[in-house]
């Protein structure tokens, strides 16, 4: 009885086996940010079915820092990132010889999110955010009065996400105007969906995270628009306003890095172009910001002369459109 | 006096035994909840379509074939691992070992590495599996992690089942001739083999769930194609080249899908954690009947 299972199983498996081809293919490896991870799994999703499944695309999300640390060792052929390379990181690349060609791909907006049933915030400046975030805030700034003296007396419950992410990275760059320097007695999650619901169920709530979730939960929460200091304007995150660079500093590019090495490849080259040139449909598709219609040529050209290094020099920057990225001159 | 005290004693027997059914019922309620509200999200995603596909940008298209494949090929390396390790470890502790302080550090370090939090786990395979052994991050490096992992309850749970073995029994073998050895894999093995399987399963069915070690040693998300299949038609027929593959797993999928914004994703997240309890019902159902054989055989 025993023996007849367990034969069973065997022939069950034997078929199975054969079922599935057995050639070896070329793989791309990808891994980096989770922020970046929805726009290279559509790539990876469409390449594959443009080639067939004769090229193998894998994508992992180990982080920003995390994809950088595998990029950096030659592990991987892209590395997504939701900030650019940063000194460190370019330093390790450097003793390994690594080399890279750095593309903007998309952007994300980040936005502030209230309460529905907060009907007092109209606008909130960089000034007044930074009041809320910034580490000497800590214990102190409890209460929407603070902010504002005509706002009420209730208390302000602050919403965030983790502290190893590159979108707190990123606020805490544009409002606070050091990278990671935030307080810490604010509810984090890595998981935007938490962050959503505690909003959602606390009318004193206060929160940030990339534009997307806004669009999935719209009955749940409140947008507040975001004066831009250059301008003096009061801004809502859209896909207008974040394309043509007005709603800053909160609007960020996402990017891929890709070795150098692996450009010889002719499925990588291939996979990169592919990227570059579905970008505007598919970055749509999966709920980001497309760049504006000229700056993917120009990507596209600095991929094919092989333009090396990062435009930003290892240095967190701020509210700087894609084009004048474009135009930068590179170090590495 | 004591008359009133005895009513007392009984009354309070009763009240414990009120206290200790609502306690069962609260956490039985909680778990109904918490399944029917998975069902009602991620039952109308239960297709075979959902089975075959692999992970897409496009939630309906989304499926979990490379991950429940990948979830299913880890835990076939981790039982490979974690069984044969963990039951000779078992026995040479509980048969052979000489009471001493040695033995006692042995004891104490195995009982503190079951209470380890997984992610050391994962960092202790990154830095050896992965890079000192160089496996890479495939299915290998996976299922050896999650087999550190089990090893402790495996150890463990061996250890019960064997000490519950009437001393008689081994007397009896020593008296007929038999050598230690011989005691062991005729009578003690195979009578304590009922225990060493519920605490493999019980092992199994921890790691299955498992996300954290496996992202750290770089378990993917995205992975559209399955590993090289164990039968290959050239000559010797066998392949283990999967072991060397890259792979996502069950938890690492439905971990994805949780935080997508699109509500859509999170329906595929519901249905795939079906599939995942499914799994280990399975896992659990056959060790119940292994046991059910073993136990059947053993007349003392």
């Amino acid at each position: 009885m025993e023996r007849k299972i367990l034969s069973l199983a065997m022939v069950i498996l034997l078929v199975l086996a054969f079922c599935l081809d057995s050639q070896a293919k070329s793989v791309i490896k990808v891994d980096g940010s989770s922020t970046v991870y929805p726009i290279t799994e559509a790539m990876g999703e469409e390449f594959q079915k443009v080639k067939k499944g004769s090229v193998h695309v894998t994508v992992g999300i180990s982080g920003t820092g995390g994809g950088f640390k595998k990029f950096c060792r030659g592990e991987t052929d892209i590395s997504d990132a939701s900030r650019p390379i940063l000194k460190k990181e370019m330093e390790v690349c450097k003793e390994n010889g690594i080399q890279y060609i750095e593309l903007p791909v998309a952007y994300d907006g980040l936005a502030v999110m209230v309460n529905p049933k907060n009907n007092w915030v109209d606008k909130l400046t960089v000034e007044e955010l930074k009041k809320m975030w910034e580490p000497d805030a800590q214990g102190k700034i409890t209460n929407w009065k603070q902010i504002r003296p005509e706002w009420p007396d209730l208390p302000l419950k602050l919403y965030g996400p983790g502290v190893d992410s590159g979108t707190f990275d990123y606020f805490t760059e544009a409002i606070v105007g050091k990278a990671k320097a935030s307080r810490g007695d604010f509810t984090a999650s890595e998981d935007d969906n938490v962050l959503v619901q505690g909003i959602a169920g606390d009318k004193g709530g206060l929160g940030y995270f990339g534009v997307a979730y806004y669009e999935e939960n719209k009955d749940k929460l409140k947008l507040v628009p975001i004066v831009n200091p250059k301008t003096g304007q009061a801004v809502l995150p859209s896909i207008d306003t974040v394309m043509e660079g007005i709603y800053q500093p909160l609007s960020r590019p996402l990017f891929i890095y890709v070795n150098l090495k692996s450009v010889e490849k002719p499925e990588v080259r291939e996979f990169v172009e592919f990227y570059l040139k579905n970008a505007p449909k598919l970055v749509k598709e999966v709920g980001y910001i497309p760049l504006p219609e000229k700056a993917y040529p120009m990507a596209l050209e600095r991929f094919t002369k092989k333009e090396l290094g990062t435009v930003f020099g290892g240095e967190p920057e701020v509210g700087l459109k894609v084009e004048e990225l474009l135009k930068k001159e590179a170090k590495h | 006096m004591w008359e009133y005290k005895g009513r007392l004693s009984k009354y309070l027997d009763k009240l414990f035994m009120i206290f200790g059914l609502l306690l069962c019922l609260t956490g039985l309620a909680v778990i109904t909840i918490l399944l029917i509200d998975l069902f009602i999200d991620g039952s109308p995603r239960l297709t075979l379509k959902f089975l075959i596909s692999y992970p897409s940008r496009s939630p309906e298209k989304a499926g979990i074939l490379s991950a429940w494949v990948g979830s299913f090929l880890v835990m076939f390396v981790t039982v490979f691992a974690a069984i044969p390790v963990g039951v000779a470890a078992g026995i040479y502790l509980e048969e052979y070992a000489p009471k001493n302080w040695v033995t006692d550090i042995m004891e104490i370090n195995i009982a503190n590495l079951s209470g380890v939090p997984s992610v050391i786990f994962g960092l202790l395979a990154l830095g050896v599996f992965v890079y000192m052994l160089g496996l890479g991050e495939s299915i290998l490096t996976g299922g050896l992690t999650l087999a550190l992992l089990v090893l402790p309850i495996v150890i463990m749970s061996t250890r019960e089942a064997i000490r519950a073995i009437p001393q008689a029994i081994r007397e009896a073998s020593y008296a007929c001739g038999a050598t230690r050895w011989q005691t062991v894999r005729w009578h003690v093995l195979p009578y304590s083999m009922g225990g060493i399987l519920t605490g493999v399963i019980i092992g199994l069915s921890r790691a299955i769930g498992e996300t954290a070690p496996l992202v750290t040693i770089g378990a993917l998300t995205f992975i559209a194609f399955l590993p090289s299949p164990p039968i290959s038609t050239e000559f010797p027929f066998i392949s283990f080249r999967w072991l060397l593959d890259q792979f996502t797993v069950m938890p690492v999928q439905i971990f994805n899908w949780v935080s997508r914004p699109q509500k859509e994703f999170h329906l595929n997240a519901a249905a795939a954690s079906i599939i995942l309890l499914l799994m280990t019902l399975i896992m659990n159902g056959f060790a119940i009947y292994l046991r059910y054989r073993f136990r059947r055989k053993i007349r003392w």
